[in-house]
């Protein structure tokens, strides 16, 4: 064996009772205070030499900051209630609250991009891409922490770095290429961009997280006579689901708020959503309690995907570099 | 003995490859062609309207970068410069006073954790509309309303400073991740050597100024690394919030104008791409050999 047991902190046994806390916080993260005890480790609720009267404060400080931070998104979702010229009027909490506006974006009109084919292109788009992504990130994270390859270190630093490459300086050349192809204006370019976006963080993240799998668990299986596949499905998949669907989730946020590519190289049909939201502007008319429903519906499904995954999601950001 | 076979097979380099291969392939072919033909593109003098022949230039359009002309492409490098710098320090110090107020036990801490991120969770396009046309606006902006309960004059935010309009909804997104990023920094701290520094009788200020942010160090790295990638190429709040106006187009925004946006120079917009991945390129490796060394684990012997 190439690689010692017991070489991080958190590598070999500890990991298990790690993973099952894993699990643990998503459930207990959302709304209910604090995180079940498995991310928190103080055990007063004094910090080091606080007195009674600054904890209450910092926490209402901690409120405070939240409102303010939360306030633009409270509008949004206020006005969205709102009829046409009240949203445009004098701040005010006495309107009369409607879901018309909800009916008016939805609707379908000839000839100009429907809410429908918006979400179901972007929905595709998503799934497809961030599908194909785990289907190459995760034998990659195995290549990378698992059995590791020679100087696995500069092929995570290559992907890593692909990211710094400005998007639009590819731009132009993707431009060409997809028009060469017959591809300007398809679900397709988007799926094989999209993909290319979110695989070099996929592989970062999927390999701190494989690297949590106990070694002897894996060694078992290998001895088992166990290839690739045999460990992937009943060793290493099962343990790491909490971090792959994490990964998954992150990328699927990132898919589906792009707005960049699917403007630039999907302007012929196929739009998505937040190409939809903008078209939601008018040059004519009072639009701002439209545009802030088509806001909140654009926005619903990512936000609240995000809500429930929080926690999960920054263990795998956070420990992809430093674990 | 099937086994040991099957065992030795697997020590093989080319076996051990094989996984990485499909991602490692895909990602060569979707980032690095496009990158070849931009450099091949910038050789070459290359519009499209009116349409001329491709001919080949030479460096004549990396010269032209600097010459009187082109003070566009220098004021763009600026704007990026400022833009970027300005949103991830102030994310990044509000972040970590974020985190820090969270890393305690308080009625409703994760309500408030949840209230807290949902700005980083938003459609960047959702997040520069709701900022233009609810907050900054001069007619019905809630800011305006609000500043004009004082009895100021409203302010045409987004037209007078545009720059430091998207560096607030940069920082308003921004901040929550970096505060997530730091948060599991401070909860990865270990209990016993702070409870010591306490018996020891150490200031609170002193147990962070020593101990904390000392440990915070490769997460505050990891969230300028990664702030800065995603930032230095912002064109979806630039797009919509002033399109580009004056003083706020950013180099991302300058090059889709000159190009694909309007301005059909190809060879010229890719010689801007070319120099801004050279600016990306020197950037990446600092901050990477930075963060390299947090990379732990073992290389195979």
């Amino acid at each position: 064996m190439a690689v010692p047991i017991g070489s991080s902190p958190t590598s070999g046994a500890a990991a298990a009772p790690a993973a099952a806390a894993m699990s643990g916080d998503a459930a207990a993260s959302n709304r209910s205070g604090t995180s079940a005890g498995a991310g928190r480790r103080r055990g007063s609720n004094l910090g080091i030499g606080e007195h009674r009267g600054v904890h209450v404060a910092l926490g209402l400080l901690a409120w405070l900051v939240a409102v303010v931070f939360f306030f633009p998104i409270l509008w949004v979702v206020l006005s969205s209630f709102k009829d046409e010229l009240t949203a445009v009027g004098d701040p005010t909490l006495t309107f009369d609250a409607s879901l018309g506006r909800y009916r008016e974006v939805t609707e379908t009109t000839p000839g100009i991009l429907s809410f429908g084919r918006a979400f179901s292109t972007s929905a595709f788009v998503v799934l497809v891409s961030t599908a194909i992504v785990l289907i190459m990130a995760i034998p990659a994270a195995y290549a990378l922490a698992i059995r590791p390859v020679r100087k696995w270190r500069d092929v995570l630093l290559f992907f890593i770095s692909t990211k710094f490459l400005p998007m639009v300086a590819s731009i132009l050349p993707l431009y060409i290429l997809a028009k060469e192809f017959n591809l300007l204006g398809t679900r397709t370019v988007l799926v094989i961009l999209y993909t290319a976006m979110n695989l070099p963080l996929a592989v970062w993240m999927l390999r701190s997280f494989f690297q949590e799998v106990p070694r002897e668990l894996i060694e078992a299986a290998e001895i088992d006579g166990a290839g690739l596949r045999g460990q992937l499905t009943s060793v290493i998949l099962p343990i790491a689901v909490p971090g792959i669907a994490a990964t998954a989730l992150l990328c699927m946020i990132f898919a589906w708020n792009e707005y960049f590519f699917a403007l630039q190289l999907n302007s012929a049909g196929n739009q998505t959503i937040p190409i939809w939201v903008t078209t939601n502007i008018s040059e004519k008319e009072n639009f701002l309690a439209k545009l802030s429903a088509a806001s909140v519906i654009a926005s619903l499904p990512v936000v609240v995907a995000g809500w429930v995954a929080q926690k999960r999601m920054i263990r795998g950001l956070a420990m992809g570099a430093i674990k | 003995m099937a086994e040991v076979k099957r065992n030795s097979v697997f020590h093989q380099p080319w076996r051990r490859r094989l996984p990485l291969l499909p991602a490692l392939i895909f990602t060569v072919l979707v980032t690095q062609v496009p990158f070849l033909m931009s450099i091949w593109y910038s050789l070459t003098n290359w519009k499209i309207v009116p349409p001329t022949p491709r001919t080949f230039v030479g460096l004549e359009n990396y010269t032209k970068l600097f010459s009187d002309t082109e003070k566009f492409f220098r004021e763009a490098a600026v704007v990026t410069v400022t833009m970027t710098v300005s949103a991830v320090l102030i994310s990044l110090v509000l972040g970590t006073l974020f985190a820090v107020l969270l890393d305690r036990k308080f009625f409703g801490q994760g309500f408030v954790r949840t209230l807290l991120i949902t700005p980083f969770l938003l459609m960047p396009v959702v997040a520069g509309l709701i900022w233009k046309l609810q907050m900054f606006n001069a007619l019905y902006g809630v800011l305006n309303w609000f500043i004009g309960l004082f009895g100021a004059d409203p302010i045409e935010f987004v037209g007078q400073h545009p720059t430091a309009s998207i560096v607030t909804v940069l920082v308003w997104q921004w901040t929550p991740f970096m505060m997530l990023i730091m948060l599991a920094g401070l909860q990865s701290q270990p209990t016993d050597v702070l409870e010591a520094a306490k018996v020891d009788g150490a200031s609170a200020w002193g147990v962070f100024r020593q101990l904390t942010l000392r440990h915070l160090r490769p997460y505050y790295e990891l969230g300028m690394l990664l702030g800065t990638i995603y930032i230095v190429q912002a064109f979806d709040h630039v797009a919509v919030m002033t399109g580009g106006g004056p003083g706020s187009t950013n180099i991302p925004f300058f090059v889709y104008k000159r190009s694909i946006g309007g301005g059909w120079l190809f060879g010229r917009a890719s010689a801007y791409s070319i120099v801004v991945v050279l600016a990306a390129l020197v950037i990446a490796n600092l901050s990477l050999r930075l963060v390299s060394g947090l990379l732990e684990g073992e290389d195979v012997v």
